[in-house]
Formats: structure tokens, sequence, C-alpha cells
């Protein structure tokens, strides 16, 4: 069985299925999105304009029986950053698309009725466009009404913020319990909002399974990759026990937790937001601690969040997230940061862009740092209801600051920081200069080296080894991205050979290739170069590979740091 | 000497989270994780006064060291 490409194209309101052509074959997840992007999208094209496309495509190993493989790769132009995009993210969409042979959706053209809106509905050997009434309805309804006697349906979906075509706006993915996993940065929510498209549903057809081609090697290399991921102190316990949330007083000790707009690497609050006291509440209030993002996630770092009297408040409630709404915005009250983080999943708007744009607001006085009540309304009014001071933070960062005059505003290639501080870890500036996504963490996580002694340590407040180790990881990201792997195995695959082993095994053993270890790194090599090469179609060179003016003039306390890099040490990130 | 000890996650249970303890000179990172009964493998994260303590083995009187298991998340 072939898998398929299906596509829509919204100026004819037609959908067909079409073969894979041959150069797409062996890709999947971001290597497939970005290849879309950059052979069939004008680098040129208003991100929001017809000539702009929105692809979404499962991982190389979506869908199988292997160990956190089930993310969801979308991709376009970005109307953040003007350049590619890859956002990846759970929930239960990938594994359905590749056990329906679906390698790729791709919604291209804008409808002409400015006033007719639409979803597509697929599943194995269909797809249609057709018209709904959901559109003006938050994320949670719109999941809720398509899930309606379908309840085991893929959603994918936009709310408010990306009907308004909001820069940060975010496509959600319903995970296994009806909630709601983010494709959060760049704003491709704006680009599905462009297109009128509220929703792609997904509909599984019994017997749907993804074909592999040695089923016992495969088995095999799975269980193998699984013990691997359990073994390791953080896969195997780590992030289950305490979640991503642990970083803010790892990033608090270490001086390099961004507070108030990129003022401090040191927040006062920490303890009130930290992993260990949101550990302590979700017990006490009968949440749960630990908490998988698909089927099959084995590390399983994410959590559901009551309230004090014990209902649901929030669930996916991250470090990025609570360092955005919190630390950044100067904000220690971690029952408003869940409310907020709820809203803004219904909403659809990414929650790292939103809370660097309230901090730049902050900095500019529109409203106070640790103004807990004004970051709810701003949230809860403004951008809901599209106010212009809402349309402004829906902007992202770099507008927010351009409209209020502020200098501090930490963009790269228009999008915002995430929760380190470039002059205290330096390694992580070195992947917000260079990566092709603009500010992005996870597209070469360097803090693993710098910050938590896995992979080896590099000194975080030392320029050697950072240039190095974050072209390493960008390039083996750039291959996780492709095989449809939670970054979060990362740990297990940086400090022990036997899982990238597996890894190569399951990707031969699915395919019946007899790729090598350096194919699979050399695969990342060139996605990241081939989105690197549409970024300079689209206008880009390297003075787009730096990070913002203050960094270098104002120190970070409590370190008192600088960044220091040269433009010259910077660009040669890109030799290989 | 003095030296403030600040414990993360399940390092926590059973001590402390933050206390100052009076200790004799010369005493290293190594001293302390003994003396809190800490196996070094599982001390994922040392920082002495926010650096990671391979910059700073022994400690000096006043020095702040906080200790995490192994973590991680991003
Ligand atoms: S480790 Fe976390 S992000 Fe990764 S698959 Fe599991 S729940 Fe999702």
């Amino acid at each position: 069985m072939n898998d398929k490409i299906y596509r829509a194209d919204l100026s004819t309101l037609k959908a067909w299925i079409e073969d894979v052509p041959e150069n797409l074959n062996s890709l999947g997840g971001r290597g497939l999105t970005s290849a879309v992007v950059a052979s069939e999208v004008e680098p040129l094209c208003h991100p929001l304009g017809k000539n702009n496309k929105l692809v979404f495509a499962p991982g190389l190993l979506s869908g199988t029986t292997a160990a956190n493989t089930g993310r969801l790769s979308a991709g376009g132009k970005s109307p953040l950053t003007k350049g590619i995009k890859e956002s990846n993210s759970g929930g239960t969409s990938a594994q359905l698309f590749a056990r329906a042979g679906i390698k790729a959706l791709i919604i291209e053209g804008l409808p002409e009725n400015k006033n007719e809106y639409y979803g597509i509905r697929i599943r194995k050997d269909s797809i249609e466009i057709e018209k709904t009434h959901l559109w003006g309805k938050g994320n949670f309804e719109t999941i809720e009404a398509l899930s309606k006697g379908n309840e085991k349906c893929g959603v994918i979906s936009i709310g408010v913020a990306g009907e308004m075509k909001m820069a940060a706006a975010n496509i959600s993915v319903k995970d296994p319990q009806g909630k709601i996993r983010s494709l959060g940065r760049g704003g491709l929510g704006a680009v599905m909002g462009s297109k009128h498209i509220k929703y792609v549903v997904v509909e599984p057809s019994e017997n749907d399974q993804v074909h592999v081609e040695d089923p016992v090697k495969f088995k095999e290399a799975a269980k193998k990759f699984a013990k691997a991921l359990m073994a390791h102190p953080v896969s195997g316990e780590g992030l289950p026990t305490y979640g991503t949330n642990i970083l803010t007083n790892v990033l608090h000790e270490a001086g390099g937790l961004p507070t108030r707009n990129f003022s401090s690497g040191n927040f006062e609050g920490h303890d009130k937001i930290s992993g260990e006291t949101m550990h302590d509440l979700i017990e006490e209030r009968g949440g749960k601690v630990k908490h998988g993002c698909h089927a099959g996630c084995v590390i399983q770092c994410s959590q559901v969040y009551n309230d004090k009297d014990g209902n649901y408040l929030t669930s996916g409630f991250e470090y990025e997230t609570i360092w955005a709404t919190g630390a950044n915005c100067g904000i220690s009250d971690l029952d408003s940061l869940a409310y907020a983080d709820n809203l803004m999943d219904d909403i659809g708007i990414d929650t790292i862009e939103t809370g660097a744009a309230v901090a730049v607001a902050m900095e500019a006085g529109v409203l106070e740092f640790g103004d807990s009540k004004g970051f709810v309304k701003i949230v809860e009014q403004d951008i809901k209801n599209g106010t212009p001071l809402g349309r402004i933070i829906g902007a992202g960062a770099e507008v927010t600051g351009k409209v209020f005059g502020v200098t501090r505003v930490p963009v790269v290639k228009g999008q915002a920081l995430p929760a380190y501080d470039p002059r205290a870890v330096k390694g992580i500036g070195i992947t917000y200069a260079t990566s092709p996504m603009g500010a992005d963490h996870t597209a070469g996580y360097s803090v693993t080296s710098n910050i938590l002694s896995v992979g080896g340590f590099i000194d975080p407040l030392k320029k050697e080894g950072q240039i190095e180790l974050s072209r390493n990881l960008q390039i083996a990201t750039a291959s996780l991205d492709t095989a449809g792997l939670c970054i979060f195995t990362a740990f297990a695959i940086l400090d022990n050979a036997e899982a990238m082993e597996a890894i190569v095994d399951m990707l031969n053993a699915k395919s019946g290739s007899s790729i090598t270890g350096d194919d699979v790194m050399s695969l990342g090599a060139s996605v990241l170069k081939m989105e690197r090469e549409f970024n300079k179609r689209a206008g880009f060179n390297e003075k787009d590979d730096r990070l913002p003016e203050f960094f270098s003039l104002e120190k970070c306390p409590p370190h008192n740091v600088i960044w220091d890099f040269t433009d010259e040490e910077i660009d040669s990130f890109w030799n290989f | 000497m003095k030296i403030r000890v600040k414990l993360f996650a399940q390092f926590r249970k059973n001590r402390f989270k933050e206390k100052e303890i009076e200790v004799s000179e010369d005493t290293s990172v190594s001293d302390i994780l003994k003396l809190l009964e800490i196996d070094e493998k599982e001390a994922g994260i040392i920082f002495v006064n926010g650096r990671h303590f391979e910059n700073k083995p022994v400690l000096e009187n006043g020095d702040q060291v906080s200790i995490f298991p192994v973590v991680g998340g991003g």
C-alpha cells in the first residue's frame, strides 16, 4: 500500500488525492513539510495570500507501535517571521493520518466567497471540503462538536485568533482526552484562518494500519528504543515526575531565567511558579502528575492541573508557557497563569509569543509587571474580541515593541525568544540566532549540555564549543522532527548510542531501506539547508541571524554577562 | 564556615528545601553530598553560586550550593 498526498484547493473548492512524487517518498514530518514549502510556495508570497500553502505531515514513524513517535508537523510560510516555518505537536492526528495512509495534507488557494467558512474531512481514500457553522467558536467547543458521536476522530482546528489572522495564532490538535496540544509557533493558525479553514477532521476507518516491511525487526527495534527511553534518568524519571516546569528553578538557579522582559536572569517569585510547587498542588488538588500528549508516549511529561476546588483548569501546562506568562511578566500567581493558559488554548494563540508581547507592553507601561489580572484581561477581553490592543499583542512581540516604542524587544526573525536568556545560556543563543525558524529553543536545544549536563557539559557562560553544539543539535533535531519523534527522546539519544541505533533500525524495518546513522544525520543537515535556502529566496541574509542589539549592550544579572559572539563566529555555524 | 544549601525536586523529601549549614574549611561539593546522603550519580545538576560546580569543586565561606536530581524539559 502506498501513501498518498491529500490536497485541498480553496480557490476552486476542489479536493483530491494524488501519488507521492519520488523525491518526497523518503520524507515525513518536518522534512516533508519543508520540502513541499520549498518546492511549491513562492518565497516572496504574502503569508496570508493565495500563494501560501499549509502542509500537515505525520512523521516517518508516526502511527507505528514505536514509543513517542506521534508528532504531527505543520509547515508553510510564516506570517510572523516571513520565512519558512515548521511547528510540531502531539495529539492524536499524526497517528490517524499515518494509519490512513495520508503522507501529507496540503491546503492551498484562497476562497473567493469572503463570507463562507469551511472544514476539511479526510479518511482513508477520501477528502472533502465542507461548509461549517463553527466559525467564531473556541477550540474546545469546536473539538467537542466535531467529536460528538465520533469520539475517535482527530481534530486540527483554529480558534478566534487564527480567524482574525493574528501573527501569533496557533493551530490546535486534539489530544487523547479531547483537550489540546498546539502547533504553537510562527502563526500558522493565521494561514489556516486566511484560507477560511476552521478545522480538519480525520476519521479513522477500521483496519487502518501503517505498513511495516519487516514487522519482526521493527518490534525488536521498537522494544530497544522504549527501553533506552525508560532507562535514561531524564525521560525515565525526571520528566514524568516533575514535568518540564522543573526548569523554572533550574534556570533561576543558573541565572538564565529571563525575567521582566529579559532584564534579569533571576526571578524572586520563582518558587511560587516552580515545578516543585506545581507538583504538590496537582497532587493536593487531585490533578494528574503524569499525562501523555498521544497514545504511545512512554515518557508522559505532561499533566492535568486543577483549581483549588479540584475542578479542571488546564492541561499541558508547560515550562515555556509558565515562564512566558510568569517570570517574563513578573507574575507569580500560578492559578491565574493556568487560567490564562486554558484561555489561550481556546482562543488559539501561542503562549510564548503572547507572554513575550505582553512583557514588552509592560515595559512600555501599558500595564505593570506582575499584574496578573491585567494579563488575564488582555487575553480574555482584548485578544479574544480583537480590540486594537488585542490585535497588537496578537501580532507578536516585535510589532508590540514597534507600536509602543520599546527598544528591548527579544525577537529573532520576528519571533520571540523562549525561556532561556542567551547571555547566560550561550549555546541556546546560537540556536536562536541561526535557526531558519526564528528564535526557537526546540530547533537545537543546547540547554542540554549548557545547563542540564546531558550529552556532556559545555559551560553556558563561555563561547567555546557553543557553535558546534548548536549545529549538531539542530541537525539531529531536523532528523527527529522528520521521523516524528518527540524532542524529549533526545536525552536518551544523546547519552546512549543504542537509542539512535534503534531509530535507524526502525526506519529500515518500516520501509525496507538500509540507511545508516550517518544517512539520518545527513538527512537532517539537508533539511536545515533547504529551509535556509527558502529563507534566502524570501529575502533573508546572514544579518537576519543576529540577536537584538540590547543583548550586547545590557548585562544580564546575576552573572552580569552580555552576548559577545562576533558576526563571523555566528556565520561559521553554516560551515557544514 | 557557613554554606547555604538548596535542594530541589525529590531531594527535598525527608530533607529540607533550603538551609544554612556549618562545615569545616576545605569542604568540597562531594563532601556536602555525602553529608546529605545523596548519591553523586543521582545529582544531575549542581550549581555553586549559580555556576556549575565543575568551576568550583572546593567551597568557601558564604557559598550557595544548589542540588538537582537528573532532570530535563524544554
Ligand atoms: S514526552 Fe511529553 S511532549 Fe513528548 S510525547 Fe510524551 S507527553 Fe508528548
